[in-house]
């Protein structure tokens, strides 16, 4: 039990080194502010993985852990308590959220040390660490509502972290208020519930919701709808993914780190906590899983058209995200964490890698300017294969594939799946392959184009080098029937969710449909060979077709989204604002203003500047005084 | 001893204050207005006087011994504005410091 006291740590310290580097500003040398930056997260990932171990090797009574820490507040029946609850989804996440978090940190003290920002940077870091963990960890919604606005916080003020762009500040502006969309939608939902079922504790939420309401019931559908709202807008799915590939002007760290392996999971988090209000509303389920499948189609394309190398990476997270939420939408819970945390760590180590290619080639992102790389920067080179690999879901060798293959096999199998969700699955696998390595060939192979300048160093390359393995045998832990049938991390998570109910099916159509999932990747890689390699001329020619240049211009755009929301919204709220300015609530107020200035300009005549006069006054207002004494 | 009524003294402390108030407000000679103040000041003592007489009671005598402190810590610093006074604006008429009329 002893480990189990020590988890308020594993927040607090990361809390604990912002305060400390906001606290001494740039007052400490570099090398101690990356000690405390990296430090703090990298205490915070040992207790986690001791707890852990603890966790696995002798699990508490009811497989979770509450720690009260104490209670926040207690207004008339309203008592919400700072506790966190282990599981073990939340032991998935706190994990995945410390081990990737300290790598980055770690990478970051390289990445980062040119930079005037470099405590500022550290300070931000360590508060979205604690904050991601106060979300995952949290044992009621308000508690991991703190950690959802924390978490965008700071991912706001790490997007606009060079402010003195003002396109930065523009990304930034633009992530806030798009998740603010989303975030405002799950507050309402959080105010529902309460209002509801009386309590924002989750267990206890969860118990109420199930005796309450059943399946179907209009109350579960518009509480799990407004949670997915603020689902959609922190992981930035279909209709609130716009902000997501602007977020990359942020320096890449913070891209790896908060836009693609951590805070942009939040939602897919707060879905499968909240899993049972989902399970209560069969249709808002279905439109996670449409949303999920339609996502990562629109996203993969995007991706195959993007020059700007972050930019793919981009998109394929939003891809990524989308068949983590197709996932939970036909109730495979457990598939979406495991492929929550495979993604974590290639997509990581995709981001870490373009970091190093960015910075050696001078602020560098368009890929087209880069090329033949794989000479100068071995090491980057196959660690960026690996990840794209896995990225790619490259049968047997990647952890990539395990995940997305139980992804899909659930998408068929289960209740709720179908086999155009699986289709759907199945084109985003091809997709996938074909964008990541049409990113590999463009910045790895072909001509060398430019002579990089800077080569990594050792905290650059160990978490590189980390990443990479775990992106390989991070998958091992679970795999289909007819690759040895493991089932490691799904038996562990059923511990906290419910496993997925599948429709019986054959085993032929099991082996049938992996056979089927395991060729689209390398077909993909295949075609990506062919079009952006063998014969990048072809692809050229066919760009330029007049269909051709309008698609490519379409997918480049995002599928025209911002273009829509420009139209639709923020032209029409601007010119409603221009009108707006000088309607009639302002009159009071103008009103004011003149009245004032004409009392002004009659006063200011009594100021004649002669002593005597202001006597004078001084004695009219004590005779008036003294006679309103006497007399009244 | 025939005692002085209190109303005397208080009717001589009227028609002090009210000497003085108009020597402050008529005079523009900045030394007469603070002389006049004093005048006022004087006045206001002895009003406490005769009403602490009046009442048997010593706090009359001891407000005058304020009364008479702050009088001449008044008298310090008014003579020595009215000197700078005097130095920059080579007059005592007070209407000729009017710079800061509205």
């Amino acid at each position: 039990m002893i480990m189990f006291k020590l988890l308020w740590l594993i927040p607090a310290l990361p809390f604990a080194g912002f305060i400390i580097l906001a606290l001494t500003g740039s007052r400490l040398t570099r090398t101690r502010t990356a000690v405390i930056g990296a430090g703090s997260a990298g205490l915070s990932m040992v207790i986690t993985i001791l707890t852990g171990i603890r966790f696995i090797g002798s699990p508490p009574p009811g497989n979770a852990y509450v720690q009260v820490l104490w209670t926040w507040m207690s207004v008339g029946g309203f008592r919400p308590e700072i506790a966190f609850r282990l599981d073990a989804l939340s032991l998935a996440m706190i994990t995945v959220v410390t081990a990737v978090g300290f790598l980055i940190h770690l990478y970051s003290s390289e990445f980062m040390a040119g930079d005037e920002g470099y405590s500022r940077f550290f300070a931000y870091m360590n508060l979205f660490v604690g904050s991601m963990l106060t979300l995952v960890l949290a044992d009621n919604l308000l508690l991991l509502y703190l950690g959802w606005e924390g978490v965008g916080l700071c991912s706001y003020l790490l997007i606009g972290f060079w402010y003195k762009d003002t396109y930065n500040g523009y990304a930034a502006r633009k992530a806030f208020v798009v998740t603010r969309i989303g975030d405002t939608a799950m507050g309402i939902g959080l105010f529902l519930l309460f209002t509801v079922l009386g309590t924002l504790q989750i267990q206890e939420l969860m118990q109420r919701a199930l005796q309450q309401w059943g399946s179907g019931n209009v109350m579960a559908g518009a509480a799990a709808a407004l949670l997915l709202g603020g689902a959609l807008g922190k992981s930035a799915q279909l209709p609130l993914q716009t902000w997501l590939p602007d977020a990359m002007a942020g320096p890449t760290p913070v891209s790896a780190l908060i836009h693609a392996a951590t805070m942009v999971t939040a939602g897919v988090y707060l879905i499968a906590r909240t899993h049972v209000l989902f399970s209560l509303a069969p249709l808002v389920q279905a439109a996670v899983a449409v949303i999920g499948a339609v996502t990562l189609l629109i996203a993969g394309f995007s991706a195959l058209t993007q020059s700007d190398i972050k930019r793919v990476l981009a998109y394929s997270t939003i891809s990524q995200i989308g068949y983590m939420f197709l996932a939970l939408g036909v109730g495979a819970w457990s598939a979406a964490i495991f492929h929550f945390m495979t993604h974590a760590f290639f997509k990581a180590l995709l981001f870490l890698g373009a970091g190093v290619v960015i910075l050696g080639l001078h602020n560098e992102h368009n890929m087209f300017k880069m090329g033949g790389l794989r000479k100068q920067l071995p090491l980057t080179f196959w660690t960026f294969l690996i990840g794209a690999a896995s990225l790619s879901a490259l049968p047997l060798v990647t952890a990539g594939y395990y995940s997305k293959d139980l992804i899909l096999y659930s998408a068929w199998a289960s209740e709720a799946g179908s086999p155009l969700l699986w289709a759907a699955g199945l084109a985003g696998a091809l997709l996938t392959a074909l964008y990541t390595f049409r990113m590999v060939f463009l910045v790895f192979f072909g001509e060398e184009k430019t002579r990089v300048e800077r080569k990594p160093g050792m905290q650059i390359k160990i978490p590189l080098i980390i990443l990479a393995v775990l992106s390989i045998i991070g998958g091992f832990v679970e795999t289909p029937a007819s690759l040895g049938g493991l089932h490691i991390f799904t038996k562990f998570m059923y511990t906290a969710l419910p496993p997925v109910v599948n429709l019986p099916l054959p085993a032929t159509g099991e082996f049938i449909l992996e056979i089927e999932a395991a060729l689209a990747p390398p077909i993909g890689i295949f075609i990506a060979y062919l079009f952006f390699l063998y014969r990048p001329r072809y692809t050229g020619r066919l760009a330029s077709t007049p269909s051709g240049s309008a698609l490519h211009r379409f997918w480049f755009s995002g599928w025209g989204f911002d273009w829509i929301y420009d139209r639709i919204i923020v032209r029409p709220f601007l010119w409603f604002a221009r009108i707006d300015k000088n309607d009639f609530l302002d009159l009071p107020y103008l009103g004011t203003i003149w009245a004032g200035k004409g009392v002004n300009r009659l006063l200011v005549h009594t100021q004649t500047g002669k002593v005597r006069w202001y006597a004078v006054g001084i004695v009219i207002g004590a005779i008036l005084a003294l006679s309103a004494m006497v007399f009244l | 001893m025939a005692s002085v009524p209190v109303e005397y003294g208080l009717i001589l402390a009227g028609i002090l204050f009210i000497l003085g108030l108009l020597g402050v407000l008529v005079r523009r000679n900045i030394i007469f207005i603070l002389l006049s103040i004093e005048v006022m000041l004087n006045s206001a003592g002895l009003a406490f006087i005769a009403a602490g007489y009046r009442w048997g009671q010593p706090d009359g005598q001891i407000m005058f011994f304020f009364i008479l402190a702050m009088a001449a810590t008044e008298v310090a610093v008014g003579l020595a504005l009215a000197l700078q006074f005097y130095n920059k604006t080579r007059t005592l008429d007070t209407d000729a410091a009017s710079r800061m009329r509205g």
